[in-house]
């Protein structure tokens, strides 16, 4: 029995447009990109060229500092373009599917210690998948994390379920969890549990405690935070859930499985419910229906990306959501700043929102409310951030690119999802994510 | 809705870059923000943000002023006629009050905000919300007779020596409001001082139409005259006016029917706005409590004392005189001048109260000791936060040492 921890600071945003719990395979998807952007701290080099046939498993791209971290195909097929973005910077490397199960065997793992276990997942490009903290970027290959932490639920808001995503899988995630326990260091593996949700319930070989709270819950920057906090000088891994199901898979068929079960949901989303399809399926061919107008992301509404129809299912996305966009402006009386606001979403008092039933949802659209301002209210990042740490200050030393303050206030621990919910609740539409990865990439460059 | 929303539309034209209005761009932009939030979608970061922006803010703070407002108004009328011995009504009290503090209002939100187009369009940014709050607080401070033109200097001087050289709202050290309060308690100390509490009354006086024992002077007018002087010797009679029955009876003073600034008098109006700023959320209830206890901490050891008549005062009484709860709710709690972090909240708070009461019986050539004690507690914030966060910072690095060992 893991003991439970309650985190009381976050937020739900309840949306409407929660996914049922009904799971589709999606029609195979006809193109599919692999996006190094994705991959922060990655610098992606070529691994092959427009018109060459890969199979499953077979590398696109290599990281130019640990060369033998690569990120494979999802699919068989042939490499349509590569897109360049501004400095010629890879955007992404377009694979036309060939209908075909053509896999690379990279043969069923049957031991051979830590160093040939590294090796062989950056060959069938499953170590891609792997983070660190601190500076949440790829991680080294060459590293001994101190612990390797996997969250076992998504708390953002109309996540995928656990136990859909985990539904058939329970031998690849706990041969996943075996690899990784050979893998970490003396911290083992930890997963983060929900409390009250028995999907996971039966690992071995791990450490597992059971959150109980609102969103950002899920974390795993909060579990790591509230179960060993990260300390300068220390390095952990993360993995995701759905990754940790697939390199159990790669380990036990010695077959690169790219699968992502994700939760197509949001107010503009017909029959919002989970599809099972592959990282990187190009939105547009997944069958899904989706309101004129829409904003499409990979990605969860706090964290992820504005693809749109046409673009690509993220590397680390396990969620499609559509919103209506906010482009209409609000009179002040009617739906604007003076208005009684009775279907207006707030994390704070100042709208009716605290004083509505707790299971009603809200339509929210893409629009940001209010203009950019200065900080002035002050108290409304610490009661969504469940770190010992001062947001607001941290934030600041970040724009003021002070690297001895960051460091003091607990830069380390940190992500840029983590503050996410920072960013929605801001009065005074502060970018936080983007400030606290320019800290991050900064602190980094410094430490060389 | 839609007509509006059209007409903006069409003269936006002449505003923008290259129009013949354009200069007047932040005048527009102001409007037609303040008319609609506008169209801006998120482009990074988080897609869907909270409904709340500072216009929203500002504007519940307001909501929270008007109990005060409304009373203070009312109370002029009352004090006004009470002065005279004259009986009057509701609504001559009202016509009396507002009479005074309209052109109050107008004068320093057309100031204040004069000031603040000017230096949004010399810097070419939007107008920011702050000024709103600001130029509803200067007038509800102000004591009733004051000369307008007073009023406008000292919002000039508050926008621009207290805020603008900061850069703007959320950027400001000390508290707006207060400034120009202070400005004027040092510059016209004389005028400023006397009789100006009620209105019209050094006309009355000079025409003999004073009823006895009215002199026009506040509570603490009153108090600070029997500073220096032990408590047995204290003026009988002064002190009479503060026990039951009294002019400044506990319950004249927690209801307000006292003479005083616009808008502080009334206890209970400022303990509505403190339920609506705390229920909504947008002030801290930590400053406000906090506050609240350190004045009541500071009240109680001054009784233990009790060196002159000013310490024996009921703790109670001494928070609902003067402008301390007014300070309490509206100023203390000015999110960009206070501490930042919860915990420096507390001790700001209950220093704010503390100091607030300290000053006012020690020092009675500054009768009101609210103002000071927040306008210092404003520049010691950034220290009591700093302390608060090098805590942090030791906890963290205690951390390290533990897991290093």
């Amino acid at each position: 029995m893991s003991k439970t921890l309650r985190i009381k600071k976050g937020v739900d945003i309840r949306l409407a447009g929660a996914p049922s719990t009904e799971c589709a395979a999606a029609p195979a998807p006809k193109v599919v990109a692999i996006q190094p952007p994705d991959y922060p701290g990655l610098t992606p080099k070529l691994a092959v060229k427009a018109g060459d046939a890969v199979s499953v498993g077979d590398a696109l791209v290599f990281d130019k500092t640990f060369t033998n971290v690569k990120v494979a195909s999802p699919v068989a097929g042939t490499v349509k373009e590569v897109v360049r973005g501004a400095k010629r910077r890879i955007m992404a490397v377009v694979v036309e599917a060939a209908g075909e199960e053509k896999h690379r065997d990279f043969g069923v793992w049957n031991g051979g210690g830590r160093d040939a276990l590294v090796a062989h997942l950056a060959e069938a490009g499953m170590f891609a998948a792997f983070r660190q903290r601190p500076f949440d970027v790829l991680a080294n290959p060459a590293d001994t994390p101190r612990a390797i932490y996997v969250s076992g639920f998504d708390s953002s808001p109309m996540a995928a379920s656990t136990s859909v995503v985990v539904e058939g899988q329970m031998d690849h995630l706990q041969r996943g969890i075996d690899a990784l326990a050979e893998l970490a260091g003396a911290g083992g593996v930890h997963v983060g549990l929900q409390a009250g949700d028995s999907a996971l319930g039966g690992l071995k070989n791990c450490k597992t405690t059971a959150f109980q709270g609102p969103h950002p819950a899920g974390n795993v920057g909060v579990q790591i935070h509230h179960t060993a906090p990260i300390n300068k000088g220390e390095v952990l891994w993360t993995l995701g859930l759905q990754d940790a199901i697939n390199l159990g898979a790669l380990l036990n068929t010695g077959k690169y499985s790219a699968r992502r079960v994700v939760a197509a949901c949001g107010s503009e989303m017909d029959t919002p419910r989970h599809l099972e399809t592959v990282v990187g399926a190009k939105l547009a061919d997944l069958g899904l229906k989706v309101h004129d107008g829409a904003r499409v992301i990979s990605g969860s509404v706090l964290t992820g990306t504005n693809a749109g129809m046409e673009g690509h299912l993220g590397a680390f996305a396990t969620q499609v959501v559509a919103l209506p966009e906010g482009h209409d402006p609000k009179f002040m009386l009617t739906e604007g700043w003076l208005s009684p606001g009775l279907n207006k979403f707030s994390a704070s008092r100042a709208y009716p929102t605290w004083l509505m039933p707790k299971g009603k949802t809200y339509t929210l659209d893409t629009n940001q409310n209010g203009e950019d301002r200065a900080f002035v209210v002050s108290g409304q990042y610490e009661a969504v951030f469940p770190f010992d740490i001062y947001p607001v200050h941290l934030v600041k030393s970040i724009m003021v690119n002070d690297i001895d303050a960051m460091e003091k206030l607990g830069i380390y621990e940190v992500a840029p999802e983590d503050f996410a919910l920072c960013e929605f609740v801001c009065t005074s539409k502060i970018p936080v994510q983007s400030l606290v990865r320019e800290g991050l990439d900064a602190l980094k460059v410094e430490l060389g | 809705m839609k007509a509006i929303h059209n007409l903006i539309q069409s003269v936006k034209p002449h505003f923008e870059e290259g129009g013949k209005l354009s200069r007047f761009w932040v005048v527009f932009d102001s409007l037609e923000t303040f008319a609609f939030t506008p169209g801006h979608v998120t482009s990074s970061g988080a897609h869907v943000r909270d409904s709340i922006d500072l216009k929203r803010t500002m504007f519940l703070v307001i909501v929270a002023m008007i109990p005060c407002l409304l009373f203070g108004m009312w109370n002029i009328g009352h004090q006004y006629h009470l002065s005279l011995g004259q009986s009057s009504d509701l609504l001559a009290n009202v016509l009396v009050g507002a009479w005074k503090v309209i052109p109050l209002i107008v004068v320093s939100y057309g100031v204040g905000l004069g000031i603040e187009f000017l230096f949004a369009g010399m810097r070419g940014h939007s107008i920011n919300e702050g000024y709103l709050v600001s130029g509803m607080l200067i007038p509800l401070i102000m004591p009733v007779d004051v000369p307008l033109w007073m009023v406008a200097l000292a919002v000039a001087f508050a926008v621009v020596v207290a805020k603008e050289v900061f850069g703007g709202t959320g950027m400001n050290i000390l508290n707006v409001a207060l400034t120009a309060r202070a400005f004027l308690f040092f510059a016209y100390p004389k005028q400023l001082s006397g009789e100006i509490w009620i209105h019209d009354v050094a006309t009355s006086k000079a025409g003999g139409m004073l009823v006895d024992g009215y002199t026009g002077a506040t509570a603490l007018g009153h108090l600070a005259g029997t500073v220096g002087t032990a408590a047995s010797e204290a003026s009988a009679a002064t002190m009479s006016l503060f026990a039951d029955g009294g002019m400044f009876s506990l319950s004249n003073c927690f209801l307000g029917l006292i003479p005083g600034s616009v808008g502080e008098t009334s206890s209970l109006a400022c303990l509505i706005g403190a339920a609506i700023l705390i229920w909504t959320g947008i002030g801290s209830w930590r400053v406000i409590a906090s506050f609240l206890a350190g004045g009541l901490v500071m009240g109680v050891l001054f009784n233990l004392i009790g060196a002159n008549a000013y310490m024996t005062i009921n703790p109670v009484h001494q928070v609902v005189m003067g402008g301390f709860m007014f300070g309490m709710v509206f100023m203390a709690t000015d999110p960009v001048s206070a501490a930042q972090t919860n915990t420096g909240k507390l001790w700001y708070g209950f220093f704010g109260g503390l100091f607030s009461i300290m000053i006012r019986v020690f020092n009675p050539a500054y009768p009101e000791g609210v103002m000071m004690a927040i306008l210092f507690m404003n520049v010691m914030a950034p220290l009591i936060d700093h302390y608060v966060i090098e805590a942090n910072i030791k906890r963290r690095e205690k951390r390290l040492t533990v897991a290093a060992a």
